[in-house]
């Protein structure tokens, strides 16, 4: 897609003249981040109108940079609706109808209607397209039965990205539509599933006789993987950039701790182990950076290569190994756990400090490598689209989803 | 800017990949590496007359082309590729950066055009037999004589320093550390071909029993300057064994595809694809590592040096892992003399161990960023 082209000096005028118009030191978030819609500013490479103004990608990192410079307050896209902005607001634009990007799209971006994503459930999870879950027509709706799991920020959604069932004669891959759900209707029940860390991120939901318009349907009955596809590979996208800074991100936290939370009394041979242990980590999380650097050098010269698709299992893998060498470095003090296993919702406010955010990390980090994609799978996924490895005999390929064993 | 490159280096890139598919194949390598000498003449001939290859650094008042690290790291990528059998590292790298960054006025006038011309093999002899790569633990002596200079020591892990007709040998004097010239077949020089165990490159031995030198540096101190050389050095070196892996990759994935068993191509085992797939990562990582460094080395930027040694570990570690993982993928025929895999295993070891070891860059790496 061609971009429209625009100075960077431009921008940031408009920027501030944005920021003449509505200060975040001054308004609320959902005011501050509807005016930056309303300017173009909110997601750069959306269509004029939409909170964008058609330009490349990588010019948001423009704007947001002349935000930070002139205000304290900065409304971070993760912490504001990460699954809206990163899969709701592309899904909707790519599939959805002119009323649903006019009414829902602002919404997403000013963090007024948080979304979640309803796709995996107890039977089905890297095979999401095996997934059980049904809906059946009945006049003007579509009536869903069945159960999701492990729904990030359900409990607090207004709409959810929901896959479902709508024929179970045909192939897996063939018989699944896409739903925009509203998770205020009547037959859903969202119920907290506690975490290692001892929060509840994510969710059970239970979808009884759930009543969904037939106009909420994205894409054509049966495109439901289609459709399901470009969410999944704007998640995946979304992880594996690594950090934006040299020396940022969590291998930043970890020299952070090992020059103000050290062990006492360790030898000098064990310190040396640690140093080589911690250089190696330093370099991989570079190399994390300049390869998403220069897959996005790569692609604006139309020239991407592999280096744009080992992202995400590099970082996964990555990140454990660095929180877990944090937990070497405190040494003895990585036995205590202040922040405790109450369970409850997650408090972003305890991770302030580097060594509680550490300890935190540490059990966190465990996800990263399941979420969006277990390695296992991006690692079938690099062997077979990228190396062009053949792929594994398939016995559920092309007979009914109905006919499929399951367990 | 990093990772900035040209249609003009996308050309060069196909250019030498073609000239060294034709010269520098399975059978050429074969053939070459079981010589004393180590290379063709021939071909030595025409990678400077028809493809102006060893003047690539040489800058443009000295008959070279005048480009940068980025441009001879392609080059070098392309032969790490191919494993090319000719003193390319030691002369048209090691010793052109050794002499822009350290040589006297008279010693580039009279040494490089005849490097770029492909006339000469050239060599820098810095290390001794303790295998340390750092100007500092050099105890070779230069006493002057006259006009000229006396060397008295001996160097190791020389490359190419059995067949160089001009050895510019760093040695201590009163001064500090100074760049002489010694001429391959001088009195009182003893040159010793290493049985290596990378047989792709070639080592000497050469031991200085008051060997006449002349100076090729502007006297004093040239131990900063001597340094930089080495760094850019590394930068080949580290396109090499991108290149290198790269190739060990190709060659598993091609292998993974058509080699059966159980019925089956192994490549649809996850066994062997989640081994191609690490390697993929480890090949992409490498590669982001060698173009950084090349790139900072570039523009001169004061953090090339960090560049260089994180480079150096990793792509050194990557190529090596790389290049074991493509012996287990092809199973017994990967263990044989006959396929390749063992050339590029032995191949992988040796520039990791040559200009100091991943260890040794990262102790360099965690200095200078104080961990
Ligand atoms: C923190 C967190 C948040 C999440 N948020 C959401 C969300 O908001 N919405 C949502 O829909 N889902 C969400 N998920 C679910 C996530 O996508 C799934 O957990 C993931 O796809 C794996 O599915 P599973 O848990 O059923 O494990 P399984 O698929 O049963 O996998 C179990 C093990 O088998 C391996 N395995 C499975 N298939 C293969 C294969 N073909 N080859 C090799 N190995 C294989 C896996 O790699 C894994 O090691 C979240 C998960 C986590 C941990």
């Amino acid at each position: 897609m061609a971009h429209v082209e625009m100075t960077e000096e431009e921008l940031r005028q408009r920027v501030r003249a944005l920021l003449e118009e509505a200060h975040p030191d001054k308004v609320d978030q959902f005011t501050f981040r509807g005016k930056q819609f309303d300017h173009g500013l909110a997601m750069v490479h959306f269509p004029e109108g939409l909170g964008g103004l058609g330009l490349n990608p990588k010019m948001q990192a423009i704007v947001n940079d002349e935000i930070r410079k002139h205000a304290k307050t900065f409304y971070e896209d993760l912490n504001v609706n990460p699954i809206g902005i990163g899969m709701g607001a592309p899904v909707v634009l790519t599939h959805g109808t002119e009323e649903m990007k006019n009414t829902l799209i602002k919404r997403i971006f000013t963090g007024e209607d948080i979304w979640c994503q309803l796709f995996s459930e107890p039977g089905a999870g890297s095979d999401v397209a095996g997934l059980s879950s049904r809906a059946v027509r009945d006049g003007d709706d579509w009536v869903v039965n069945g159960q999701k799991v492990w729904t990030t920020l359900a409990h607090i959604s207004k709409w959810g990205m929901l896959v479902s069932r709508t024929n179970p004669d045909v192939p897996k891959h063939k018989g699944m539509s896409y739903f925009l759900l509203d998770m205020e209707a009547p037959g859903v029940d969202v119920q907290p599933l506690y975490q290692i860390t001892g929060e509840a991120e994510f969710n059970e939901v239970f979808l009884n006789d759930v009543r969904i318009p037939n106009e909420r349907m994205l894409g054509e009955e049966g495109d439901g993987w289609k459709v399901a596809i470009t969410t999944l590979m704007n998640e995946r996208s979304a992880l594996g950039g690594g950090s934006g800074r040299k020396g940022g991100g969590p291998v930043g936290i970890l020299m952070n701790l090992w020059k103000n939370h050290q062990a006492a009394g360790r030898s000098a041979a064990a310190k040396a182990v640690l140093r080589d242990e911690i250089t190696q980590l330093y370099i991989k999380s570079e190399l994390l950076r300049l390869t998403s650097q220069r897959a996005r050098a790569a692609a604006k010269q139309g020239n991407p290569g592999p280096e744009g698709s080992v992202g995400k299992l590099a970082q996964s893998e990555l990140y454990k190994k660095v929180w877990e060498c944090g937990q070497e470095v405190i040494g003895a003090d990585s036995l205590v756990f202040e922040a405790g296993y109450e369970l409850r919702r997650p408090a972003m406010e305890e991770k302030q400090d580097s060594l509680a955010y550490a300890k935190y990390q540490f059990l966190r980090s465990r996800a990263n490598s399941i979420e969006g994609g277990t390695s296992e799978i991006m690692r079938n996924i690099l062997g077979e689209r990228v190396l062009g490895l053949p792929g594994e005999p398939r016995v559920d390929k092309d007979i009914a989803w109905k006919d499929v064993p399951r367990g | 800017m990093d990772f900035a490159f040209t249609e003009e280096h996308e050309e060069l890139r196909q250019t030498v990949r073609r000239f060294l598919a034709d010269k520098s194949d399975e059978a050429a390598v074969r053939a070459l590496m079981t010589t004393d000498r180590g290379y063709s003449d021939e071909v030595w001939t025409q990678m400077a007359e028809q493809m102006a290859l060893q003047g690539m650094i040489v800058p443009e008042q000295y008959g070279g082309n005048g480009f940068g690290q980025v441009e001879v790291a392609i080059v070098m990528e392309e032969m790490g590729r191919s494993l090319l059998c000719a003193p390319y590292l030691s002369t048209a790298v090691f010793a052109v950066n050794a002499l822009v960054e350290a040589g006297s006025e008279d010693a580039r006038a009279d040494i490089l055009p005849k490097i770029a011309a492909g006339q000469s093999v050239a060599t820098v002899a810095i290390t001794e037999a303790n295998g340390v790569w750092d100007v500092d633990a050099i105890e070779t002596k230069a006493e002057q004589d006259g006009d000229a200079w006396r060397l008295t020591g001996t160097k190791a892990f020389v490359l190419d320093g059995h067949v160089a007709d001009v050895i510019l040998v760093a040695a201590r004097t009163s001064d500090g550390v100074g760049l002489f010239r010694v001429e391959g077949g001088a009195d009182n020089l003893t040159r010793t071909l290493s049985p290596t165990l990378d047989l792709t490159r070639k080592l000497a031995t050469l031991e200085l029993k008051g060997t006449h030198a002349t100076r090729a540096d502007g006297g004093g101190d040239q131990s900063a300057a001597l340094r930089k050389a080495v760094d850019l050095t590394v930068v080949a070196i580290t396109a090499e064994q991108v290149g290198g892996a790269q190739m060990c990759l190709d060659m598993s994935t091609d292998f993974a595809k058509t080699r059966l068993q159980f019925g089956r191509p192994i490549g649809s085992f996850q066994a062997i694809k989640h081994r191609c797939a690490d390697m993929l990562v480890e090949v992409e990582f490498a590669r982001s590592a060698a173009y950084h460094a090349a790139f900072r080395a570039a523009e001169d930027d004061p953090e090339t040096a960090l560049a260089v040694s994180m480079a150096k570990s990793y792509c050194s570690e990557a190529y090596f892992h790389v290049a074991a993982e493509t012996i287990q993928v092809h199973g017994g025929m990967g263990f044989t003399w006959e396929h390749p895999a063992h050339l590029y295993f032995k191949r992988a070891k040796s520039t990791s161990a040559l200009f100091g070891d991943p260890v040794e860059h990262r102790e360099r790496v965690a200095d200078q960023l104080a961990i």
